[in-house]
């Protein structure tokens, strides 16, 4: 048994890194990018799936904690040089700080998951409507700060010019902790007691479960995550600035989540890799096209449009969800085939005696 | 400038944005009360009756009230479209699925806009009865903001009433109290809850018209903030409440007009981050409102 199991991770990483590989070798800068982006919205969605949908924290704030994660990694890493021009007035200890990129990377999820433990203190007595309102003050706070605090921020112009780190290994090496993390987390008693948090918390209570500090742990844990993901894409984009980390993309990272199935970690993932290659597909469709002799006026907004009423068909037809709580993977194909086969695990225990 | 008269012109400034959060949020409230539904979609709708004000007052010769309070009749039709194609499919669904319903819509409306109108923020032009300015006693106010605001205060009273003394707000009170109660009393919900989303929709409409006019200019994205602060208007005076939300609106505009006023300058780039952090320190201490228990 755990041979099968050596066996399995080992091929599954082998696979992943021959993968990889092709894909630095024949795709173009554009695909690469867009391969980028695509794991770094599969870190987010899953790690929001966290909250919203097994721990039953209904957050808004995720763009929030990934701008704190997006600064702080870039703060720590923008050249000296560079700093000393743009950012003329940032503290000395900060001024002289030229850090390579892994542990910018952790400080980055590092104070983002602060961030959290901060705002979950208060917020987190709130329940359903109000603390998604709640958190998404928590946003709007973090957005006017990035705004204001000139000094560290450059406020609305943005900071341009981060050295470009983030790789396609360093995106995989992320999404990969990232699953195996959340995977094995959801997958234990924690995992359990955070479901039956999401479900009944005065059962939970009574079960001595501690409610508040499973919650609190659970949003700075994915907090950490979209810290995380902050800091791969201010270095993937290599600029930033306070308008990037809006409203509009919380509804994207939410929109992933809920479209893949609050509850089901590889509906995230699955919903991640969709929602972020249609809306690039659409985006051509927004430069206006000539189809068939007719011509297709630029329609800007479009994409956003057909993921929206996507969610509100979704809502409405499938309201858990495409995968609802279920989970797809090895384990759940050999179930699968199990089925069939009309072997049930239970059911050959129950045989046997 | 002498004190008195500063303090009496941020005065001024304070009721007119007030007002605009009181009506914005009575909308909420109203929404809330009856669907227990936090309709971000609502700012929105602010913008929209804000672009269909810029384009009534540019037609010739239709009377200056017509346009203004068309907005409010088209709007509030768009409330009640919309509750019927979106909200009603997933009334039993759990709220959560209703709150992202409204995200959806919020950007649906947004990015419609966009796409027929572009992003591209436009110039609020009034007409020449409209655009001159008013001293009165050595505060200035703009004709605009005067009778928009007479409006703004006629438009509460009247819904205040209607919800208070007629047969339909009794109908409106008795879904927001229990909905199934109130359906087994021979009230027709389904129809009361579309009127309510159309009220609040409309009154939604006429608050953009108030901002298009302060702000001079209207972009897709200018409800947003403003539906947000409504809702920290609303909680402030208790969700489900129409005198609440009215209290809670100008309270808000008078304490964002304070911060703004009487603070460092350089403090006033943190106007909306104060909004939210007062939002977030009410619902953590007194979650039931200003008016709770009266």
């Amino acid at each position: 048994m755990r041979a099968a199991v050596l066996l399995r991770t080992g091929g599954t990483a082998a696979a992943a890194v021959l993968l990889l590989l092709l894909a630095e070798r024949t795709l173009n800068e554009y695909h690469l990018r867009l391969l980028n982006v695509v794991g770094i919205n599969v870190i987010l969605a899953t790690s929001l799936n966290l909250t919203n949908g097994f721990t039953g924290i209904f957050s808004l704030g995720h763009a929030g904690f990934m701008a704190v994660g997006a600064y702080a990694g870039t703060l720590l890493t923008f050249p000296v040089a560079r700093k000393a021009m743009l950012l003329p007035d940032l503290p000395r200890w900060l001024a002289q700080v030229e850090w390579p990129f892994l542990p910018a990377l952790l400080a980055g999820g590092a104070l983002a998951a602060l961030a959290a433990v901060a705002v979950g203190w208060p917020v987190l007595r709130l329940r359903g409507h109000y603390l998604a309102v709640a958190t998404l003050g928590f946003m709007v706070i973090v957005q006017v700060l990035a705004t204001n605090l000139d000094r560290y921020t450059r406020g609305a112009l943005g900071i341009n010019g981060i050295p470009p780190y983030t790789t396609l290994w360093w995106v995989a090496a992320c999404v990969a902790a990232t699953l195996v993390v959340l995977g094995h987390l959801l997958d234990s008693g924690v995992g359990r007691a955070l479901r039956a948090v999401r479900d009944d918390d005065l059962v939970a209570q009574a079960l001595g479960i501690p409610v508040a500090r499973y919650r609190l742990g659970a949003l700075t844990l994915g907090a950490g995550f979209a810290g995380v993901a902050g800091v791969l894409w201010a270095h993937l984009i290599t600029v930033i600035s306070p308008g990037a980390f809006s409203f509009l993309l919380t509804f994207q990272i939410v929109v992933m989540v809920v479209v893949g199935g609050m509850g089901s970690l590889s509906g995230s993932v699955v919903a991640a890799v969709l929602l972020t290659l249609v809306p690039e597909g659409l985006r051509r469709l927004e430069q206006g096209a000539v189809v068939a002799g007719l011509t297709i006026p630029p329609l800007f907004g479009l994409s956003q449009i057909v993921l929206a009423c996507a969610l509100v068909l979704v809502m409405i037809y499938r309201p858990a969800g495409l995968l609802g709580q279920a989970e797809v993977g090895w384990r759940h194909l050999r179930h699968l085939r199990d089925l069939r086969q009309r072997r049930l695990p239970a059911r050959e225990a129950e045989e046997r005696g | 400038m002498d004190l008195a008269l500063y303090l009496a012109q941020q005065l001024v400034n304070a009721v007119s944005l007030g007002s605009v959060y009181a009506l914005s949020a009575i909308g909420l409230s109203l929404v809330y009360g009856v669907l227990r539904l936090i309709n971000f979609a609502h700012g929105d709708l602010l913008a929209l009756g804000a672009y269909a004000a810029l384009a009534l007052l540019a037609v010739p010769r239709l009377p200056l009230g017509a346009a203004l309070l068309l907005p409010v009749a088209l709007v509030g039709a768009v409330g009640l479209a919309v509750e019927r194609v979106a909200y009603r499919p997933i009334r039993r669904a759990p709220e959560v699925n209703a709150l992202i319903v409204s995200l959806a819509l919020s950007v649906i409306v947004q990015n419609l806009l966009v796409m027929t109108l572009t992003a591209q923020p436009r110039p609020f032009h009034l007409p020449p009865q409209l655009a001159g300015l008013l001293l009165l006693g050595g505060v200035v106010v703009s004709r605009m903001a005067l009778l928009t605001t007479a409006l703004a205060v006629g438009l509460m009273t009247a819904l205040h009433l209607m919800v208070r003394r007629t047969r339909v707000g009794t109908a409106i009170r008795a879904t927001a109290e229990d909905r199934d109660a109130a359906e087994l009393m021979g009230i027709p919900t389904d129809r009361v809850i579309g009127l309510t989303f159309a009220l609040g929709a409309a009154l939604g409409g006429f608050a953009g018209v108030m901002l298009g006019g302060q702000y001079g200019r209207i972009d897709p994205f200018m409800g947003f903030l403003p539906g947000l602060k409504a809702f920290v208007a609303a909680v402030l005076g208790g969700l489900g409440s129409v005198p609440g939300a009215i209290l809670g609106g100008y309270l808000l505009g008078f304490g964002e007009i304070l911060f703004v006023g009487l603070l460092p300058p350089a403090l006033s780039g943190y106007r909306d981050a104060f909004v939210f952090t007062l939002l977030i320190l009410i619902l953590l201490l007194r979650p039931q409102g200003v008016l709770a228990g009266r």
